[in-house]
């Protein structure tokens, strides 16, 4: 039995994992929350997030600049995708966008090691983040600190955003009843357009602020994308509430799974998941009926 | 055009130029080499340096005449690091290609699918990457032959040195994978002979980029060494994770394998100090007659130094070549045992040789360690020699461990 | 145009009979021949997909668990258990991967849309997992290897499918078998009330049917496919990969079904032939071959839904999930 600090340290530990959780999924779920559109190059995204960060910390040798441009970068490939290949897509079957997502992410993947190469790149966080800082029951890294701190921002923004705005308005009575918003006049499509942004925005977002954790290459996507699936799914597909709770919730799990029984570890998740379906039909906070 | 009309063309004219209509007319007086290797996915870089390596090989055996007065030709073929899918390619190598000989692999677990098919159809397999099993029953075969090293001379080798340089009391963290779970269970076998302790052994699935909820326990443990086996990207990953949280200061860290691609990736700022065997290191040249020839030829060719993978690929293509010479044949079997009768080679490195009961290659290791920043010789002078590991049968199984008398 | 129209329609009304034709002949018309079998075998799986997605309206995220799951039955069966009779071994492959079906298809039938697909992956990856776990029975990650091609003995007649052609022909009679008995299925009253489940799934239920057992029936007969073309490759290949039981060959199922044309009888086969035929020969061309794939399958999506034999054949009417 571990003692009481290495306890508390793991602990601690998987609340900034849920929180990374949370940041990885917070895109997806918006989109399909509010769309309903599996976005499957979700994870290709992310990927873009790092190099992109890369290619700007190069440049302008600014990591704060990299951070609040690569997710616009990402964003702005986000608004193409959906103008130009998902709107197609609309009115057809539900499985659509992502057999199309998953078709572009093959795309993404490979086109990356084309221009970049096939070694990945280093990104390094800025120097004043850079150490660990001594919390008294464990010495934990400046950086995944500050991450915790700016995935607070992000859903203290989409709350106020989605909640206080006319457009966030707009937004949720588009996901719950786009029939009626279109018929009070509201181009749903530039809406739609707005949300496709953003959602691949904060997946660029994700993959910037993961980039000094992980490194920058071309299949960091991949398994990402499955587990932020997961998220949402547990937590209930069109809640972002939902989304929070299960990354925090599992978060917990994978860090003490990880402490006391590693090799289970992987499939904790996937456990989680199961059960979480088998006892609530539609997750957590999810609402019935949705994409069923 | 409508769709219907669209479609039934393109797939009329695909089909057409993928029917073998013309049987291409394979010529007999070429030496085939098939060599499958995982192009694409997460160890392409690797798997570049392979067919770099091979390439130079066959290129420098055209310029000398070939092999018994016929042309040398390698067939890569992209196994994407799949099992399934190496079979298949070696399938198709062996029946379409009719190649003569394979060399191969960089998995592991592709290594020994190829192999089901290479035994099957009786011709001589030279596995170019680690794999413990690849050598004993009850998958080898006496057309098996293994040129790189495996986990246990790896881990035997460099637990050693570091038990020995580097600290007694050890946290080991792998890959929950095959190669990870052999290098883990070497490495304390080490650790007990050397009368060190083991304070934790974790493992964490491969591919996963995420440490975290590894290193509390880590930490409060306080060992003097960490050592891991964490393949590819995830050690990066890792490394970068272990740095944030401070605890280079605290212990030292070493690994049974350092790669040149991931010393590039991460840079001198990530792998300074931290030490890693391998089985070859550019910089060798300085002190090897057939490195600083190896080296020489391959920067020529490539403007960059070789690392590692390649030149194993270099030695598995010369070395078919060698047996096709020494049996004056291309027969799989005259080549095995003709191999097996002049054990003895250098092609790259220093003296190497087969062992007979096993077809095992036995060669030399180097431990090297990052150079800090600053100290690094140019963009590939990323590591340091430390000490040299010379080949040793001890260092593998026995033939009788192996399963083979 | 018409031409192509009459021939698909010919093809549409004796399905069976085409098949036993057109692939007597396949081995010659590609460019290699184990490839033709590996054509032979995913068709198969995604037949089995098919059935379940295409034709009752359920997608399914982890069908590689049967597939691997008749791969792991059959392999361990001949090379572990050494019961030394190639039926058997197959035999065990097929029962495995159906009693995998029945369980899993009982738990995830409790949910629809994606989270029935959702269900489907996360049992799969538990498979995967006690696979890889498991490495004294399955051999872990490295593979099970050893699995000895038994040759046929009917009596005083000698079968042996060690060469190419030899498994070949086997597979072909065999999976010649299962399209025959695939097209019994959706020809039975079975297979009505598949399609009416797909259409519209609330109006199936109130027209009385048992909706929930015909879906789990269905999902079964599917897993049985599936686990028919595992039990299959496992002897093709003689080791079987883990992979076997990863999402990305259930991803790769998916893929063909789609480019062939899910819903369509042939779909499957024209899918997997266009795949595994694209794959080999573009790596030939090109390290970044998945970009052209990924290129592929995307144009597919966004203009030729029906996939190629769907949209040659003037295809079904959408397909909508129940």
């Amino acid at each position: 039995m571990p003692d009481l600090s290495t306890l508390l340290a793991q602990v601690f530990t998987g609340l900034v994992l849920g929180m990374i959780y949370v940041l990885l999924a917070i895109g997806l779920s918006l989109i399909f929350g509010l769309m309903t559109v599996v976005n499957f190059a979700h994870g290709a995204l992310f990927m873009l997030g790092a190099y992109f960060g890369v290619f700007l910390l190069t440049y302008t040798k600014s990591f704060w600049v990299a951070l609040i441009v690569a997710p616009l970068m990402v964003g702005a490939l986000g608004l193409l995708m959906e103008r130009f290949l998902i709107r197609r897509l609309y009115g057809r079957s539900p499985d659509d966008p992502l057999l199309l997502t998953f078709g572009l992410s093959l795309i993404l993947v490979e086109g990356v090691k084309v221009i970049w190469g096939k070694i990945g790149l280093t990104l390094d966080p800025p120097r004043a983040l850079a150490g660990a800082v001594d919390l008294g029951f464990m010495a934990f890294p400046a950086y995944r600190l500050f991450l915790v701190v700016v995935i607070v921002a992000v859903l203290v923004g989409l709350y106020l955003f989605l909640g206080r705005t006319n457009i966030g308005l707009i937004i949720r009575a588009g996901s719950r009843d786009p029939l009626m918003v279109r018929a009070l006049g509201i181009d749903l499509s530039r809406i739609w357009l707005l949300v496709f942004g953003l959602g691949t925005a904060l997946a660029g977002l994700a993959g910037i602020l993961a980039g000094p954790m992980r490194g920058a290459y071309a299949e960091m996507g991949v398994t990402m994308v499955i587990e932020s699936f997961v998220v949402i799914v547990v937590g209930g597909m069109g809640s972002l509430l939902g989304a929070v709770v299960a990354g925090l919730l599992i978060g917990q799990v994978v860090g003490l799974t990880t402490l006391f029984v590693p090799k289970l570890a992987e499939i904790m998740v996937f456990v989680v998941m199961a059960v979480v379906l088998l006892v609530r039909p539609s997750g957590l906070f999810g609402e019935a009926g949705l994409l069923e | 055009m409508d769709r219907r009309s669209f479609l039934a063309t393109t797939a009329a004219g695909a089909a057409a130029l993928s029917f073998p209509a013309i049987l291409r007319a394979q010529s007999k007086d070429v030496l085939r080499i098939g060599f499958p290797l995982p192009l694409t996915g997460p160890f392409g870089a690797l798997a570049a340096d392979q067919q770099r390596g091979a390439t130079l090989a066959m290129d420098e055996l055209n310029a000398k005449g070939g092999v018994l007065g016929r042309k040398v030709e390698v067939l890569f073929r992209d196994d994407q690091l799949k099992p399934a899918v190496g079979a298949q390619r070696t399938k198709e190598l062996i029946e379409n290609d009719q190649v003569q000989f394979v060399v191969g692999g960089l998995a592991a677990h592709v290594q020994m699918a190829i192999n089901e098919q290479t035994k099957k159809s009786k011709v001589l397999f030279i596995s170019v990457s680690q794999s413990d099993e690849i050598s004993a029953k009850p998958d080898t075969s006496p057309l098996t032959f293994h040129e790189a090293l495996n986990p246990t001379i790896t881990s035997r080798a460099v637990g050693n040195w570091i038990a020995q340089n580097l600290g007694k009391k050890w946290w080991i963290i792998y890959a929950d994978y095959a190669w990870g779970k052999q290098n883990n269970m070497v490495l304390q076998e080490v650790l007990a002979k050397q009368g060190g302790t083991l304070l934790g052994s974790t493992p964490y699935p491969l591919g996963s980029a995420e440490f975290s909820a590894h290193l509390p326990k880590i930490q409060g443990a306080k060992p003097e060494v960490l050592v891991s086996m964490t393949p590819g990207a995830d050690n990066i990953a890792f490394l970068k994770q272990v740095q944030s949280y401070g605890m280079k200061k605290t212990m030292r860290i070493a690994q049974p394998l350092h790669w040149l691609p991931q010393l590039k990736e991460g840079g001198p700022d990530l792998y300074a100090d931290i030490y890693g065997g391998t089985s070859f290191y550019w910089e060798l040249e300085e002190n090897v007659p057939s490195a600083k020839q190896y080296v020489e030829i391959y920067r020529k060719k490539y403007n960059a130094p070789p690392g590692d993978y390649g030149a194993y690929a270099f030695s598995g293509v010369m070395e078919v070549a060698r047996g096709c010479t020494l049996a004056k044949s291309f027969d799989s079997e005259a080549v095995a045992d003709a191999l097996r009768k002049n054990p003895t080679y250098d092609h790259y490195k220093g003296k190497q040789w087969w062992r007979t009961c096993d077809n095992k290659s036995f060669q030399d290791l180097w431990i090297v360690k990052g150079r800090e920043p600053g100290k690094t010789k140019g963009e590939w002078g990323l590591a340091e020699i430390v000490t040299k590991i010379p080949a040793n049968e001890e260092l593998d199984r026995t033939c009788k461990e192996k399963g083979l008398a | 145009m018409s031409a192509l129209r009459s021939i698909a329609g010919a093809v549409g009304a004796h399905p069976v009979l085409a098949f036993w034709v057109f692939f007597a002949f396949f081995p010659f018309l590609v460019p290699n021949r184990s490839l033709a079998t590996q054509v032979l075998i995913f068709g198969l799986f995604a037949l089995g997909f098919n059935l379940l997605y295409g034709y009752t309206g359920l997608l399914s995220f982890g069908h590689a668990a049967y597939y691997g799951l008749g791969a792991y039955g059959t392999g361990i069966a001949l090379a572990k258990l050494h019961v030394g009779s190639l039926w058997a071994g197959l035999g065990a492959g097929l029962l495995l991967s159906a009693a995998g079906g029945a369980v899993i298809g009982f738990f995830c039938l409790r949910r629809r849309g994606i989270y029935f697909a959702m269900l489907t992956l996360a049992f799969a990856q538990l498979l995967y997992f006690t696979g890889f776990h498991l490495a004294d029975w399955t051999g872990g990650d490295d593979g099970l290897r050893g699995i000895p091609q038994l040759t046929l003995g009917l009596g005083p007649w000698k079968y042996s499918i060690e060469t190419t052609l030899g498994f070949y022909y086997f597979s072909y009679v065999l999976v010649g078998l299962a399209v025959a008995m695939l097209k019994r299925i959706l020809d039975s009253p079975f297979g009505a009330v598949l399609q009416a489940i797909r259409e519209n799934g609330s109006r199936a239920v109130a027209c009385g049917y048992d909706v929930n057992r015909v879906k789990h029936l269905s999902f079964v007969f599917s897993a049985c496919f599936a686990g028919l073309a595992g039990a299959l490759d496992a002897l093709r290949l003689t080791v079987v990969p883990i992979e076997s039981l990863y999402w990305t060959t259930s991803g790769q199922v998916v893929m063909m079904t789609l480019l062939g044309g899910a819903g369509t009888f042939f779909g499957p086969f024209v899918g997997a032939a266009t795949y595994l035929i694209l794959e080999e020969r573009l790596s030939l061309f090109t390290e970044s071959w998945p970009i052209v794939i990924g290129a592929i399958f995307s144009a597919f999506v966004l203009f030729l839904p029906k996939g190629i034999w769907g949209t040659l054949t003037g295809g079904i009417h959408g397909r909508q999930s129940a």
